[in-house]
């Protein structure tokens, strides 16, 4: 019988892992010049950490894969961490609310079931936490640390689609739902349902013409400051958080960044309150966060400000180009020496390591191709015989070091 | 033109005698489909290429899902049960039949009901027991209640609230629900009646059309209308007083239903202590006691280890075999055996095909390593299956839980038992053999680590072990 992986993984293989690891290293490179500091959380997490009003939508939680522990016998469940964001926060309660400001990313993997088993259950993220500080500058300058890792991805053609939870919630807010009834159709917004808000019918004119309005796009602060003239008159609660935007919006135009505002594009977390920030490239979401002030409180801790966002290795896999990204790698060596002489091979296989090169012992099986240098290794003279597999030539040398001196 | 052979998953219980009518009426000729049917395996008269196997109904939708039976007929509670956990299940719901109306309830103790918004703000863990683990996570998931345990049942659920737990999900009448032991609905989850169901790659390539055309039939189109399945139909508001607590000191204890009744009731005589009402035909779940300070509920002994070790029973009378398997699962679970209480001695044994050549587990493992395909492992003992098979390198097993009648798996839907046997008569009945022993069960007192420090309660609860342990001594 064929072994075969689960449905629905995915193995990284090294063409895979090449691309992988060049992402996050300049992700990681980007976020510690950012002043940063790396953190990784366990995988198994209490599923209760994510059920409650405010942080997942009932969307995600029933594709979440949960199940009882060992230890399970109280009936409480367990959960592969569905979210980069939460276990972070649970961190920062944990262990380090005692600090203002905290700055804190991780590279980690999600695990979400999807019906098909055609797209991956198990999703690679990289991400970035920002904790303590709730202005506009910070918002700003997690959207532009995620432009700058994607810039030196050589990703063009990023687009940024900006939407406000807090104007979402507000306008639902004046609709005269039930409270379950507004985190209901925030949560299908959030879901991916763009006509939620739209095709609400609030039985008041004056509201029911102006939400067509929020399906369209804009590209400027123009665009919400018409928006604010229309409100005020009739919704003067919304004023505070569309202000809050138009801030943000200006500090984006003074920095020259381009983007969308799309206020029904709210997508996947119940946690965000304010700011949305999403990144596609070629139409495909790469990319997205925002500011949750309120999740904090909600688990327990403080009342603190928070905003974060992560990427997507699985997108940004398949459109990074490692020909572009990939740095001087050492040049590579095969070494060719008999069993007799296996340890001078080892030797010097180590000694070029030291150097810099890449040496691979000659174990069979290995084809000569993207390789310039292969190196016999003999017990009698000459010991050494160095072949340029590129321009042909054959060198001998009796020491180490005349070996060095060749190469 | 020869025709291909159609299976059918018939239900034991409830929509037995509905369903045996339809089919009647349907002309099937179904020999032996009747409440004290002793065979599982029925023709038809009518269908001659048609096989039908009784089952127990909360095993139909998994047998008719994974392929093992074309078409089956059962509740919508057990279609939906499978569906809202494995959502990509292989089940078509092909025609409501319109009998066996009823519906399934959130119910809880009248005297400690509280409305939906009142769960929502409990702080602590919501507790909610049920036969229907996954509905049940559903609805408190969708509630968006913060912290919650549900707790898997066999049965008895009714009796649980509130000192056992704060929820039950339930089935009841449709319209004016009526529930034992002072429940009330809180919340009405789901309508349901008998269903036909078909496996999902049989209705896309065979032909079921005849049989399926004799029920429809027979049966008026039923112009019901259904709510979406798992909606939360929220009731009238219900005047609460929050969630009241067990005194500390009291003893729950938890008795066995069923066959272990009897020998139970007997053995507590003679240790002196009094039961009223647990064995009368109306069959009290609270009976009452000469035993002060001690609180009595009868409920499933398969139920009992993980009731037990969440504290919510301090002592309970249950078999061995259901100890192990909770222990399997959960290895630090603080429930632990005090007593042996020596009756109700049944051996839990590895159950084969006759017409295996093996005869023990060493040449079954090789038997698997020669042929394709996952090897069936069916039992009510899930985990005590799993270890068995993962302990004698099984190799690509799978384990098919079963709510009893298991004998009737082999060979079509499963290759090996794990099986309780006081005799083995049943077993030999239905061609099959043992071919090994993996322990042997008797009833035993089981108890709650934590609830043994507790002074005052600890003193009442060794103060019944030693009566228990006097009497078995006796014997």
């Amino acid at each position: 019988m064929r072994v075969q992986r689960c449905k629905g993984s995915r193995d990284l293989s090294p063409e895979d892992m090449t691309r992988f690891r060049l992402i996050e290293g300049v992700f990681r490179d980007c976020c510690l010049k950012w002043g940063y500091s790396e953190v990784r959380t366990p995988t198994l997490e209490y599923l209760h950490l994510f059920t409650s009003t405010g942080t997942l939508t009932p969307g995600m939680l029933n594709r979440v894969y949960s199940f009882l522990d060992w230890d399970g016998w109280s009936g409480e469940r367990v959960v592969l961490r569905p979210d980069g964001t939460i276990p972070v926060v649970r961190l920062y309660i944990e262990s380090m609310v005692e600090k203002e400001l905290v700055r804190l990313f991780y590279v980690t993997n999600i695990f979400i079931f999807e019906q098909t088993g055609k797209e991956t259950r198990e999703r690679w993220q990289c991400g970035v936490e920002l904790i303590g500080v709730g202005s506009t500058i910070a918002d700003v300058e997690l959207m532009t640390l995620a432009l700058e890792v994607l810039k030196r991805l050589g990703l063009e053609g990023v687009e940024l689609r900006l939407s406000h939870a807090g104007l979402i919630r507000a306008l639902l807010a004046k609709l005269e739902l039930s409270p379950g009834e507004q985190t209901r159709i925030f949560d299908q917004i959030l879901d991916g349902d763009a006509e939620a808000l739209t095709k609400l019918k609030s039985g008041r004119p004056e509201l029911d013409n102006t939400l067509p309005l929020l399906d369209l796009k804009g590209k400027s602060s123009g665009f919400l400051k018409n928006l604010k003239a229309l409100f005020t008159r009739d919704l003067a609660e919304v004023e505070p958080t569309i202000d809050d935007f138009i801030s943000i919006i200006d500090r984006l135009d003074a920095l020259g960044c381009e983007y969308q505002i799309d206020i029904a594009s709210g997508r996947d977390f119940e946690y965000y309150t304010g700011l949305i920030f999403q990144f596609f490239i070629g139409g495909e979401k790469v990319g997205g966060g925002g500011r949750y002030d309120a999740l904090i409180p909600l688990m327990g801790g403080k009342d603190t400000p928070a905003s974060g966002f992560a990427l997507y290795f699985d997108r940004l896999m398949e459109l990074v180009k490692p020909e572009i990204l990939a740095g001087p790698t050492g040049q590579r060596i095969l070494i060719r020496a008999r069993s007799e002489a296996a340890e001078g091979g080892f030797n010097v296989a180590n000694r070029l390591r030291e150097a810099g090169y890449v040496a691979e012992l000659e174990l069979g099986g290995q084809k000569l191709t993207n390789l310039r240098w292969t190196l016999d290794v003999q017990n009698k003279a000459p010991l050494f015989i160095l072949n340029d597999q590129v321009n042909h030539k054959r060198f001998e040398a009796q020491t180490a070091d005349e070996l060095f001196k060749l190469l | 033109m020869r025709k291909v052979s159609i299976n059918i998953a018939l239900p034991k219980g409830r929509f037995l005698g509905e369903t045996a009518s339809v089919l009647r009426r349907a002309g099937w000729g179904l020999d032996g489909y009747h409440e004290t049917a002793r065979f599982y395996r029925l023709k038809s008269q009518k269908f001659p290429n048609l096989s039908a196997k009784v089952f127990h109904e909360k095993d139909i939708p998994v047998q008719v899902a994974v392929g093992n039976y074309d078409l089956g007929i059962c509740g919508l509670d057990w279609i939906e049960e499978l569906l809202v956990r494995y959502p990509s299940s292989a089940l078509v719901k092909v025609r409501d039949l319109g009998y066996g109306d009823g519906a399934l309830y959130v119910a809880a103790s009248r005297s400690a009901a509280a409305i939906v918004a009142e769960l929502q703000a409990k702080p602590g863990i919501i507790r909610m027991a049920s036969e229907y683990p996954n509905l049940a996570e559903s609805f408190m998931v969708n509630l968006r209640l913060r912290r919650f345990s549900v707790f898997p049942l066999w049965g008895a659920a009714e009796v649980y609230p509130s000192e056992s737990c704060d929820l039950v999900l339930i089935p009841g009448r449709a319209e004016e629900p009526l529930f034992n032991y002072g429940l009330v609905p809180v919340a009405k989850v789901l309508r349901l009646s008998a269903f036909v169901i078909a496996n999902k790659n049989s209705w896309e390539t065979k032909n079921l059309g005849d049989v399926l055309a004799s029920i429809y039939n027979t049966n008026p189109v039923v112009r019901r209308k259904q709510p979406s399945s798992t909606a939360v139909v929220r009731m009238p508001e219900i005047a609460g007083q929050g969630f009241p607590g067990v005194d500390e000191g009291i003893v729950r204890l938890a008795l066995p239903d069923g066959h272990q009744q009897v020998p139970t009731l007997s053995l507590l005589s003679k240790a002196g202590i009094r039961i009223d009402d647990y064995t009368s035909p109306v069959s009290n779940r609270r009976p009452t006691t000469s035993l002060s300070g001690v609180m009595i509920k009868v409920i499933r002994p398969q139920d009992m280890p993980l009731q037990v070790a969440n504290g919510n029973f301090d002592l309970a009378i249950t078999g061995r075999d259901w100890l192990r398997e909770h222990l399997y699962r959960f290895p630090s679970s603080p429930v632990t055996e005090l007593q042996d209480l020596k009756f109700g001695k049944v051996k839990i044994v590895a159950v084969v095909s006759k017409n295996l050549p093996i005869a023990d587990v060493y040449s079954l493992r090789q038997l698997i390593a020669k042929r394709l395909g996952p090897f069936r492992v069916a039992s009510e003992y899930v985990n005590i299956a799993d270890k068995y098979a993962r302990d004698n390198h099984l190799g690509m097993y799978r384990v098919i839980p079963t709510w009893g009648a298991s004998e009737a798996f082999i060979p079509e839907d499963a290759d090996l038992l794990i099986e309780n046997t006081e005799t083995g008569r049943t077993i030999s009945r239905h061609n099959l053999k043992i071919i090994d022993t993996l322990f042997v069960s008797t009833a035993c007192l089981i108890g709650n680590t934590g609830s043994m420090s507790s002074s005052s309660k600890g003193r009442r609860m060794k103060s019944i072990m030693k009566k228990l342990q006097t009497a078995v001594e006796d014997v």
